[in-house]
């Protein structure tokens, strides 16, 4: 990951080696604390905004977009996340996501978070509460898997989805989370990676591991019941459209905080980020206009959240119009996924979680290689100590080669990985819902209750 | 006593129940209702994917009389329905064997 050297801390370092007078050395300690509460703050409301898109957000997005017998499974799917997840960061995720191990996992030296406290972690976040970090990456891990249940939607068993999603968590997400971000992480282009692929906020380890693993529990659970014969329209878009602002919102604490610092960069990639995502409304809105003669309000809110998936990878590192321009390719590409090759293809994507998510996320990852850009992070120095040529513009072609690297390795890893978890999912407690529960709808066969009663 | 069911545009239902009220009828049931006639349903697409819907939504107003209101609650109710164009609706009218008025037990048109 990224940040920015905080010239602030490396003046108090400096002042703190050298024999230098009080004073000085008290207005330096007081300067770093005073940028460890700034930083801090900022960060503490990302990781909120982060929470707040599995919950209401994605969970709003994905209940309006399924029929009305499924909306509370449906929103239980993210929510369930917020806590299941947590519990295994805390457990082990945390640890062999982001301790020190080999090149492809962390090891086990913050099980149960031992030695996590409030203390800055220098290799991650200098300026920030090593909790800080911690709790941030969690939210991450919330909601990649939670981005997933749009594949199986409307057919999953809840106990299905469970173990499938906590061992998915364990064998992917973990795993793709160190390989990029963790220290000694294989693709970690700040932290010692051997091929240095460049993941501002989770394009590889967020969008394309949840996106393939989309596809491949999508073919693994097969169709609903009536897929393509009985209507299958959302029950509420007004659900969809409020959870797809929501993301929008959040996507800020997502990106921008991924600078991991309340400084220039985090701007930035604020920019690059709103950037996408008014990009990506944009083209998907424009090319389904052109052919099907009518802009829907779904359209413009699957492009919002394509633009956005798109720039992830991107915005720390991308001026704000290559950013744009990421977000409406992402646009128009996710809308010729969802709406032509999709149903020519014929998976039933319920929600179409790999069209957006898969296809957006390959796509932000490789123009991540193109746009990246020294102007924007310096972050990455040569041998000479100076900033080093990120992407192909900055005369780096090499980097689409790492990033396509990066993204095969995220592909592979998701599809095997997701395979293996469901088939022992399977073999546990099953996870295609009986006939008759999916046709009474999950709400009611799974947890005996229903989002919309008449009586009441 | 008859019992009149008038299905209409719901868009139409704040001009019948204005003309309703003018001509003296204060007692009325409204349903919403999804339906169809001979009217055509519509398409819709979301995310390239396209349905053909049918049952179009339409408003449905009950309302008991005395036999002799019938006909000119039916004139008023299909005169402020109307547009001109297919799916305007259309207006039924049955025969009441009985009708009860709960709290005191009136019977027959005194329970209207």
């Amino acid at each position: 990951m990224k940040y920015l050297p905080s010239l602030l801390l490396s003046t108090a370092a400096t002042a703190a080696a050298d024999e230098l007078p009080e004073a000085v050395k008290a207005a330096s300690a007081a300067a770093a604390a005073a940028q460890l509460s700034a930083d801090n703050a900022w960060m503490l409301a990302s990781c909120a905004l982060v929470l707040l898109m599995t919950g209401p957000g994605l969970a709003l997005f994905y209940g309006g977009l399924v029929r009305r017998k499924n909306v509370l499974g449906t929103m239980m799917h993210s929510f369930i996340l917020m806590a299941l997840a947590t519990v295994l960061w805390a457990a082990v995720g945390y640890s062999l996501a982001f301790g020190e191990g080999n090149a492809v996992i962390g090891g086990f030296q913050y099980l149960f978070l031992r030695g996590v406290g409030m203390a800055p972690n220098a290799d991650y976040a200098a300026t920030l509460p090593h909790l800080t970090f911690m709790a941030f990456q969690m939210m991450f891990a919330i909601i990649t898997p939670a981005l997933i249940s749009g594949a199986y939607a409307e057919r999953i068993k809840f106990s299905g989805m469970v173990v499938y999603t906590a061992l998915w968590l364990l064998l992917v997400y973990f795993p793709m989370a160190h390989m990029v971000w963790g220290k000694g992480g294989l693709f970690n282009a700040f932290l010692g990676g051997r091929i240095p692929c460049l993941d501002f906020a989770g394009g590889t380890v967020v969008h394309i591991t949840s996106g393939v693993s989309a596809l491949i529990a999508a073919l693994y659970l097969r169709p609903r019941a009536g897929y393509l014969e009985e209507p299958m329209r959302p029950h509420s878009l007004v659900l969809s459209f409020a959870g797809a602002c929501l993301l929008w919102f959040g996507w800020f604490g997502f990106n921008a905080g991924s600078a991991l610092s309340a400084g220039p960069l985090a701007a930035s990639a604020f920019v690059a980020t709103h950037f996408g995502a008014a990009g990506g409304v944009a083209g998907w809105l424009a090319a389904e206009w052109l052919r099907t003669g009518k802009p829907s309000v779904l359209g413009g809110i699957s492009g919002c959240v394509a633009g956005l998936v798109a720039i992830t990878p991107a915005s720390g590192f991308v001026l704000p119009m290559p950013a744009m321009l990421i977000g409406v390719l992402a646009g128009v590409c996710c809308y010729a996924m969802v709406a032509v090759v999709k149903m020519r293809l014929g998976y039933d994507d319920s929600l179409d979680a790999f069209g957006v998510h898969g296809v957006g996320g390959t796509l932000g990852a490789l123009l991540t290689g193109v746009f990246a850009t020294n102007a924007v992070n310096s972050a990455l120095k040569d041998s000479a100590g100076n900033p080093a040529p990120l992407g192909l513009v900055d005369g780096n072609p090499m980097q689409i080669v790492n990033q396509g690297l990066g993204t095969l390795t995220a592909i592979v890893l998701a599809a095997a990985g997701s395979f293996i978890c469901l088939k022992i999912a399977d073999m546990i407690c099953g996870l295609r819902a009986a006939p008759e529960h999916e046709t009474d709808g999950l709400d009611l066969s799974m947890h005996g209750e229903e989002g919309y009663s008449f009586e009441a | 006593m008859k019992k009149i069911e008038a299905i209409i545009q719901p868009f139409k239902l704040e001009d019948v129940r204005e003309a309703l009220k003018n001509i003296g009828v204060d007692g009325m049931t409204i349903i919403e209702v999804r339906g169809h006639g001979r009217q055509k349903g519509h398409k819709e697409v979301y995310r390239g994917h396209e349905y053909q819907v049918d049952l179009l939504p339409k408003a449905k107003i009950e309302i008991f009389c005395r036999a002799e209101r019938t006909g000119e609650i039916v004139s008023v109710i299909a005169a402020a329905a109307r547009t001109g164009k297919i799916g305007d609706g259309k207006i039924f009218v049955l025969p009441v064997e009985e009708a009860v008025r709960i709290r005191n037990d009136d019977r027959g048109v005194d329970a209207l």
